[in-house]
């Protein structure tokens, strides 16, 4: 599904490399975790691979399903498949929860050549998906995550997910800033949409979140590489004893 | 003393090929504004009130050539709204694109027919909200409509008018120049609805004034014509009786020059009065909202919401007072006005100013100036919405706050349709 070789990124305002050569590969159906200390380049990867402004990438590729992400816009990843569900999703004043959804999806199905879906169809698709996250009407009809609450963002982004049907979904830290019972609920919505043709990838910091969200795979990265690779296993190694080994060996 | 001469001077040559109309209670008026004008003359960029918008073009003695315009491709603004037609080109009422003027729950009146009367309900009313309106500070140009306008419409409405009533204005000679005057008295619990879209004259000078009694409303709506070359002075003076609602809305797309200015007093208790604006503008396009908001009576409640979005050196000028007289309390004043700048090249200018002299008040301004939300077009973008839409989306939602003042959603949609055109045609 996904395949990253050698991926080199700096920031494109100073000389500083985030990235040094990382490799990954995801295959169709699968979730991974990547865990890491504060500054390894969990978040860069994520934003490197959406297309976000302010990244350099120096050499390497991502591809997905063959096709090469770091040469489209961010627009074209996402039509392409790619999900990123934010760490700190972004309030839109003025644009309506619903209409920013709508145009997404639609802008997505265009960009595939699809039918676009109307406005009842829509509505009653939208319905469904939000209440099994808990998210009611009033969420639906308010600007975009503007005076949501921590947990209502995170859920908000799940819906997202949901309503976009991505193959490739990253996770920045969506534990981030939730209770136990939020991070549950987000978690089922995450469970909800996996499937042999969707794949994951969960970034964070915990352990808790992969005790809802089972990886089958778990990475622990470090200076902008990938140091450890193994099954859950690794998440409960790292929990129990910090990073501070593995990064040790690693060096 | 020069200056008074150059004013003066600007003056006569600004009026030589407008001839004063006697007789009637309309000629009455007419000489009093001229007196008025004489003692005035025609503003000039050293008036502290024109300081961000060179009037000559507004008073030299012929109006600046503006190229005629074809906005065929989009429908007539309001097209889809039950409405009566009232038209005037380049100043000039054209019974063929009217409706006939009767309707139910109001009069409706041309200046030029009903000024020639002995008596009128009018002569309480016109030139006298202007002449108010020149305190603290002059506005000649609102006192040589009252003198010089050539026609107009006298509305007054007694009950819940059944359709909102529609004046267009249509640009069909490249030098015209329109002067007109409307008046429009909204009797105790009345309700009428004023729509006005069109470019009007190569350079049109107009004024409304408004009077709201107890318990009426008014709402008014504006769709300020897309030629890029016309240029406009307008005046709104309205006053608010007890419990009255006040709603003015403009839309500006294009134009050389637009200056609009809105006179408000609340003089009865309990009246509100929101005035709200959205403009565009790509390249040579400046455009000024003056706004004077008086509260005399007690808890009133007054909004200023005005958005502009500028690129290519397009200006945007904002200059909004509140005064809260003494005695005027609880008063509730918001002042609001923003700019999207969409390049390094175009301008904004503010001047919010409160002063209030109760000491029970909630007043707040606030004024900005910025670029649209990096952050906020790359989470669109990252949801697959293409770079375009995603700022079209991100500048309708900018000015969703003004357009959200409009009191009725067939005609905010109206105005939305012709904002996203706009961003079409607009997008280099």
């Amino acid at each position: 599904m996904l395949e990253i070789q050698n991926l080199h990124v700096k920031l494109a305002e100073e000389d500083k490399v985030i990235l040094h050569g990382l490799d990954l590969k995801i295959g169709a159906g699968e979730v991974h975790a990547i865990m890491g200390p504060n500054g390894s380049g969990k978040s860069t990867l994520s934003y490197v691979l959406s297309g976000r402004d302010g990244y350099e990438v120096t050499a390497g590729s991502a591809k997905l399903q063959g096709a090469e992400l770091l040469d489209m816009e961010p627009e074209e990843r996402a039509a392409a498949g790619l999900f990123l569900a934010f760490q700190y999703p972004v309030e839109i004043p003025g644009v309506g929860n619903m209409t920013f959804l709508r145009t997404a999806l639609n802008a997505q199905k265009k960009a595939r050549g699809e039918d676009e879906v109307s406005a009842g169809e829509f509505l009653k698709l939208v319905r469904a998906k939000a209440k099994t996250l808990k998210i009611d009407a009033e969420m639906l009809k308010r600007p975009v995550n503007v005076g949501f609450s921590g947990g209502e963002k995170k859920r908000n982004e799940i819906l997202q997910m949901a309503m976009l049907e991505p193959r490739m979904c990253i996770l920045d830290e969506t534990d981030s800033g939730l209770d136990v019972d939020a991070m549950k609920l987000v978690a089922d919505g995450v469970n909800a949409l996996r499937s042999a043709g969707r794949s994951f990838l969960v970034i964070t910091h915990y352990q808790r979140l992969l005790d809802h969200i089972k990886p089958d795979v778990v990475h622990i990265m470090s200076a902008g590489r990938i140091i450890k690779t193994g099954g859950p296993e690794l998440a409960l190694d790292v929990e129990n004893n910090g990073y501070a080994d593995l990064v040790a060996e690693a060096e | 003393m020069a200056l008074a001469l150059a004013k003066t001077e600007a003056l006569n040559a600004r009026i030589a090929r407008h001839s004063l109309q006697k007789g009637g209670w309309l000629g009455a008026a007419r000489a009093g504004a001229l007196a008025r004008l004489g003692a005035m003359g025609m503003p000039v960029k050293r008036d502290e009130y024109w300081r961000y918008t060179d009037p000559s073009s507004l008073t030299v003695a012929n109006a600046p050539i503006a190229a005629l315009f074809d906005a065929g491709d989009e429908p007539p603004a309001y097209g889809a709204i039950d409405r009566l037609k009232i038209t005037f080109v380049d100043g000039v009422f054209d019974p063929a694109a009217s409706d006939d003027l009767t309707l139910s729950g109001v009069t409706i009146e041309r200046l030029a027919l009903a000024g020639k009367a002995d008596i009128h309900w009018a002569r309480d009313l016109f030139g006298l909200l202007e002449e108010r309106g020149q305190t603290p500070v002059e506005r000649p140009l609102a006192t040589m409509s009252t003198a010089f306008a050539t026609d107009g419409v006298l509305i007054r409405a007694t009950g819940k008018v059944t359709k909102p009533i529609s004046l267009i204005y249509e640009h069909k000679s490249e030098t015209s120049d329109a002067i007109l005057h409307h008046c429009i008295k909204v009797e105790q619990g009345a309700d009428v609805t004023i729509l006005e879209n069109g470019p009007a004259a190569a350079r049109l000078t107009m004024v409304m004034e408004v009077e709201v009694a107890e318990g009426g409303s008014f709402h008014h709506i504006r769709t300020q014509g897309r030629d890029h070359e016309r240029r406009a002075a307008t005046h709104i003076f309205a006053r608010l009786a007890s419990d009255a609602l006040f709603k003015s809305f403009t839309v500006t797309a294009n134009g050389r020059l637009t200056r609009n200015d809105v006179v408000v007093e609340l003089i009865g208790h309990d009246a509100a009065a929101h005035i709200a604006g959205a403009c565009v503008g790509d390249g040579d396009f400046h455009h000024d909202d003056t706004i004077f908001i008086t509260h005399a009576g007690e808890r009133c409640e007054s909004r200023q919401v005005f958005k502009k979005v500028l690129k290519n050196g397009a200006v945007g000028v904002f200059q909004g007072k509140i005064l809260v007289r003494q005695g005027a309390q609880k008063t509730d004043g918001y002042q609001i006005s923003q700019a999207l700048l969409l390049d390094d090249d175009s301008q904004f200018l503010a001047k919010p100013e409160l002063e209030i002299y109760a000491d029970d008040v909630k007043c707040s301004h606030g004024s900005t100036s910025g670029a649209i939300d990096d952050g906020a077009l790359f989470y669109l973008r990252s949801r697959g919405v293409p770079l375009k839409e995603a700022q079209s989306l991100m500048v309708l939602a900018f000015l969703a706050e003004a357009i959200e003042e409009i009191h009725d959603e067939a005609i905010a949609e109206d105005v939305r349709e012709r904002l996203r055109n706009w961003l079409v045609r607009h997008e280099k």
